[in-house]
């Protein structure tokens, strides 16, 4: 078998569906350690916020949720395009398996940034340009999830569910920046690739666990939803 | 270590609603995703 067709190999559904579920599996028991280790950081290890106290803790999740919230949309949004651009079956049904667990990730993103928001801004929720633009990507992900359940032929409902996917991309710098474009009660980036992080190295090392974890829990669900919808289609 | 007991860590500084309201609504909504995910495989493989 030559390089180029060992590519071609595992985007047949069928030669995909056991290593799915391989890597589900270790995704799976990878999330868990993770998160035990995050969680184990967050409240033991990491001291309590000078100017918050102990309702910043809630950034253990909060934080590494919203950074799943953007990422998964701009994951999913890949392969609907490359569905989209060499019609492969796999690459819509990738599409299709992570929009639920983007969506939850941007629930939780939501109810604990406004569980966090009460205690320090005085309000659950101001209609502020990182919060809207949060709430937008909920609704991208919820529309794409409607309209592919509304389209009774999967492979139109791929193609219809792939532009939707494609256009809202466009939300996700939005989100991203709105910290720095807009004037917003929300605080601007703790982390950065550009500048050292702005918070102790333990309240960092439970944020990234946490993130960690969640990120190997996207890719088990994920996978395990992948297995779901090749069962049901093929 | 932070916490001079249980009771303290619970409590997390009179914030105790508002972080695990986070935590709780968090793990809740993984279980339910993880229970809603066995049963769409269990229908899948019937």
């Amino acid at each position: 078998m030559s390089t180029s067709m060992k590519w071609f190999w595992f985007a047949s559904p069928q030669t995909f569906f056991p290593l799915a579920g391989t890597l589900a599996r270790w995704s799976g028991v990878l999330a868990v350690l993770l998160a035990l280790a995050g969680l184990y950081v967050g409240f033991f290890v990491a001291p309590t916020d000078a100017q918050q106290g102990e309702a910043y803790r809630i950034i253990f999740i909060h934080v590494p949720a919203a950074w799943m919230s953007m990422f998964l949309y701009v994951v999913m949004a890949f392969w609907a395009a490359i569905g989209l651009a060499f019609n492969t079956r796999l690459s819509g049904m990738m599409a299709s398996a992570i929009a639920p667990t983007g969506a939850l990730f941007t629930f939780i993103a939501l109810w604990t940034g406004s569980l966090w928001g009460r205690p320090t801004w005085g309000a659950y929720w101001v209609w502020d340009a990182r919060l809207t633009s949060e709430l937008i990507l909920l609704f991208l992900y919820l529309g794409f999830m409607a309209l592919q359940a509304a389209i009774d032929d999967p492979r139109r409902a791929d193609r219809a569910g792939a532009v939707l996917a494609i256009v809202g991309v466009v939300n996700v710098p939005i989100i991203y920046y709105s910290v720095k474009w807009w004037n917003t009660l929300h605080q601007g980036a703790s982390v950065s690739l550009t500048r050292a992080p702005s918070m102790a190295s333990t309240m960092l090392t439970g944020m990234l666990l946490m993130a960690l974890a969640f990120w190997a829990y996207s890719i088990a669900a994920s996978l395990v939803r992948v297995r779901c919808i090749i069962r049901e289609r093929e | 270590m932070n916490w001079g007991g249980w009771a303290e860590f619970w409590a997390m500084g009179g914030k105790g609603f508002y972080v695990w309201g986070s935590y709780a609504v968090t793990f809740a909504c993984l279980a339910i995703e993880i229970v809603l995910l066995r049963r769409r495989t269990r229908e899948a493989k019937a």
